[in-house]
């Protein structure tokens, strides 16, 4: 029944991987907003061809 | 208040000395022109077109240019008329690039790369998104800008050197987003921890889901397969998986716990800190001692539905400012006259013996004095009175006023700090603090829960310890302890009152938080003020004598279009109907009187009756509310009268209202409208007129010495004080998001005619609520019962748990919207 012990390591160190993740995202900021991105991506084609920031590239 | 009115009593015609610069001469076309293709009001003229689109204003059309110039025309297919009416002033912020003002204002800087967020109310829709986060289209110092759109707000990132914060604030203003610059923004908030509370629930579901893992042999009777070997693996890993939870995760509830318990006060936060404790104690006993594997399983799913419950509630909030004091209605900076020089100067600098430049819709800041100009100072906001104060040199102005038409120019007498508006704020209501929540529908159930389950696990303990079984004693003192952890009882309350929040914001109505919903329930007594909740000012323009014929309203609106006069704008609002502007001729405005032009070669003279006899005209009518008469050619043709109107619901809702709750009216304004009022009202007593902010505060704390429960609805800071000190603040407003007092509940003007299905929804929730109890009561009656004969077994704890709080969290959902939907709350608003 050793195997368990070695399954049961490798689906805490997944799972504690994937809570490193949510950290990792909470602390980037990536939740400080939860109801904008909703909205910005009812407009994020664009058909009036005008440039936008992927293909104008700016830095400051 | 208005010790220095320069006699302009509300029957008579006055104009500003200010005249507005001629428009254009009209195309010869006299075609009614369509809506604003950018901001959607009604053209007045078909002078500013692009082809096929017209705009209402030359500021619309230069937005509309601008945008589509720069490829960002897609801006108008994201929503039909995204825009707002732009009044482009271009150094109006120049004030910002002040030394003084400036860091105060921005997050960060560098010398170079400057990032500030500016507050928008303006921000609403998608368009609106889409357009502020390519700002850097329209200018090459604009770098990253992010909306925040339940905020309001921007943060945009710009090149010092290639754009000022001057001209940012004002390339937003020119294109119809102008950032609302207050005192109180400069004051940091601290940043809610959201970040905080994101984490805490992560931990405690990822190891809720780890220790269900392990505990999954357990709950198939698998354990002798596993053998005691691995089990003891299991119980030390769930153990150490629990301990973050404990520590981390639950840290608020034992911060909370220990605060009301220093307080000697009874909150659910303890009973569910003691389970907390004694199913901690309990399961490292079981796993150290090898009697088992605890109830860890439990105590941390337990803790993630509760913080699942918290974050439910806050994530209806919209981020709204409830808490405003006079700071979020001051601006940042004045224009101080010294020597020849006008320079901005921030608030805080402003000294008494100042001279400021005050100019069209901008702020008194500070009690002064008028040197020179004609102030037309709106106090609406202050003291409730509709119309502006004409006021003459030397006049005191009050702090607060807004000046309508040409600049003037004043003298501080006192400080900012000891003006009127700011005094207002001094007083007693405004340092009470109640939110503190011990009060509320959970905590007061929990002080007699807490006692009957301390009584019942010591009961227990102590007869099986009398009969000779202390390891059972102990066990189930420990067991009535975790079974009786009130989780389902702590998730009725944020469930049932969160989803109440849910329905009412979707209905344009913000509470503060879930302990107002209770305070609304129990609510016996209702004091509006009457400006802006009840009656719409615009409601009731009405032509009095001998119909005009469309070409003459034509005459009349080309010459009222000419003044700056509040009573000449209505009168321009409900003619401009489509119609195209004339030149006028041998124009002359008499400043307090009226004015006289000559259109399309007919004499037309608009104003006052002592100004019409002045020019020769008799048979002039006498009337009692605010009028303008109107003469063509010297013979009197009629008289538009301004009467306030009831706003649309009002009448069939006071009657609602009169059945149950005690209905009383208090204004600042003049008692012109109490005769539309009185038959609404059953006492007359409850008609009070020209009440001062000091008045309104004592009716509210009558009142709540009578007994009762107070709510408030009002609109203006002179109603500050009387919705601070009522039990139920209601704060209407045009628009979410603009300014309103410090309040409990924020109300969208055309909402105000719900307010009775808010209330019914407001007693059924707390009613749920309630039954929620006893729902939760019976599970723990069971699990009590099972727990003090002693043979609680982890798995019982293991399934009793979550299906008392998943029936719970059901019931609580269910049943608050099912009363939503008796309330009416499904149905949406007419359109305005």
């Amino acid at each position: 029944m050793s195997v368990i012990l070695i399954l049961v390591a490798a689906s805490l160190a997944m799972a504690t991987a994937f809570l490193g993740g949510f950290i990792w995202a909470v602390r980037r900021g990536q939740y400080e907003d939860v109801g904008t991105p909703s909205v910005r991506m009812l407009a994020d084609e664009d058909f009036s061809g005008g440039k936008t920031l992927s293909t104008e590239k700016r830095k400051l | 208040m208005d010790q220095n009115d320069a006699g302009s009593a509300p029957g008579e015609f006055a104009a500003g000395s200010a005249v507005v610069p001629l428009p254009p001469p009209a195309l010869a076309s006299a075609e009614a022109a369509a809506n604003c293709f950018h901001c959607g009001e009604p053209c007045v003229s078909v002078e500013h077109s692009d082809g096929e689109k017209s705009f209402c204003c030359r500021g619309c059309l230069t937005v509309y240019e601008l945008l589509s110039e720069n490829g960002l025309g897609r801006f108008y297919d994201l929503n039909r008329t995204p825009g707002t009416r732009a009044e482009p002033q271009p150094d109006r912020f120049a004030y910002l690039d002040d030394p003084v003002i400036q860091p105060k204002v921005l997050d960060f800087t560098d010398g170079k790369t400057c990032r500030v967020t500016f507050h928008i109310p303006a921000i609403h829709c998608v368009a609106c998104v889409w357009l502020l986060e390519r700002l850097f289209q329209l200018h090459a110092g604009i770098g990253l800008s992010r909306v925040h759109l339940a905020r309001r707000e921007l943060a945009v990132t710009f090149a010092a050197d290639k754009i000022t914060l001057g001209e940012l604030a004002g390339l937003l203003a020119s294109i119809g987003y102008e950032p609302s610059l207050t005192l109180a923004g400069l004051e940091k908030r601290p940043r809610q921890p959201t970040a905080r509370r994101w984490l805490q629930v992560g931990v405690a579901g990822f190891a809720f889901g780890n220790i269900m893992l392990f505990s999954v042999p357990r709950y198939f009777g698998l354990s002798n397969a596993t053998g005691p070997g691995l089990q003891a693996v299991f119980g030390y890993l769930s153990l150490a998986l629990a301990l973050p939870v404990l520590v981390f995760s639950a840290s608020d509830f034992w911060k909370t716990a220990w605060l009301a318990a220093r307080r000697r006060a009874v909150t659910l936060d303890i009973p569910i800190a003691i389970g907390l404790a004694a199913l901690y104690a309990q399961s490292a006993f079981d796993i150290f001692t090898g009697r088992g594997e605890g109830y860890l399983d439990s105590m941390t799913g337990l803790i993630f539905f509760l913080l699942c419950g918290r974050a439910f509630q806050q994530l209806v909030h919209e981020r709204l400012a409830f808490d405003r004091d006079y700071k979020s209605f001051f601006p940042l900076a004045a224009v101080r006259i010294s020597g020849t020089r006008e320079e901005p100067v921030a608030i805080s600098e402003l000294k008494v013996g100042d001279r400021l430049l005050i100019r069209n819709n901008e702020l008194i800041p500070a009690d002064s004095v008028l040197i020179d100009g004609m102030a037309w100072v709106d106090y609406s906001f202050v003291t409730g009175e509709s119309e502006p104060k004409l006021k003459q040199a030397g006049a005191y102005l009050y702090a607060g006023g807004r000046q309508k038409g040409a600049a003037i120019d004043v003298r501080i007498l006192k400080p900012v700090s000891q003006s009127y508006l700011t005094a207002l704020w001094s007083q007693q209501a405004f340092g009470k603090t109640t939110e503190d929540g011990f009060d509320s529908l959970t905590n007061r159930y929990s002080r007699r829960f807490t006692r009957a389950v301390l009584a019942i696990s010591l009961a227990a303990g102590l007869f099986w310890v009398l009969t000779g079984d202390t390891v059972r004693g102990l066990k189930a003192f420990t067991s009535v302890l975790i079974v009786a952890c009130p989780c389902a009882l702590a998730l009725a309350a944020p469930f049932a009152l969160g989803t109440a929040q849910r329905w009412l914001a979707r209905r344009n109505v913000f509470l503060k938080n879930a302990l107002v919903i209770e305070r609304l329930a129990v609510a016996d007594a209702i004091v509006f003020d009457k400006t802006g909740t009840l009656t719409s000012p615009r409601a009731g323009v009405r032509f009095e004598g001998f119909p005009l014929t469309p070409v003459e309203q034509g005459w009349v609106f080309s010459l009222a279009r000419q003044s700056t006069h509040p009573l000449a704008v209505q009168v321009v609002e409900c003619l401009q109907n489509g119609r195209v502007h004339q030149a006028v001729g041998s124009f002359v405005e008499q400043p307090g009187f009226g004015v006289e032009g000559i259109v399309a070669g007919q004499q037309v003279l608009l104003g006052s009756r002592k100004w019409l006899q002045a020019k020769g005209v008799s048979q002039c009518s006498e009337v009692e509310s605010s009028a303008v008469h109107v003469a063509f050619d010297g013979k009197f043709r009629g008289t538009f009268l301004f009467e306030t109107a009831l706003l649309e619901d009002v009448g069939p809702m006071l009657k609602q209202l009169g059945n149950r709750y005690d209905v009383a009216l208090l204004s600042g304004d003049n008692p012109r409208a109490r005769r539309i009022l009185l038959s609404f009202f059953n006492d007359e007593t409850r008609l009070n007129f020209n009440q001062t902010p000091q008045d309104k505060l004592d009716f509210v704390r009558r009142l709540q010495a009578s007994g009762k429960g107070v709510v408030m609805v009002g609109d203006g800071l002179n109603d500050a004080g009387a919705l601070k000190q009522s039990d139920v603040g209601v704060a209407v407003v045009e628009k979410i998001g603009g300014f309103s007092p410090a309040s409990d509940v924020v109300i969208e003007s055309r909402s105000v005619g719900r307010l009775p299905a808010i209330l019914q929804l407001a007693r059924q929730s707390t009613r749920i609520v309630r039954l929620s109890f006893g729902i939760s009561a019976a599970y723990n009656l069971v699990g009590v019962c099972i727990a003090a004969a002693g043979v609680l077994s982890p798995v019982i704890c293991a399934v009793l748990m979550p299906v008392s709080s998943v029936s719970v969290v059901l019931f609580a959902c269910g049943a608050t919207t099912f009363a939503a939907r008796r309330a009416g709350l499904f149905q949406p608003e007419v359109a305005p």
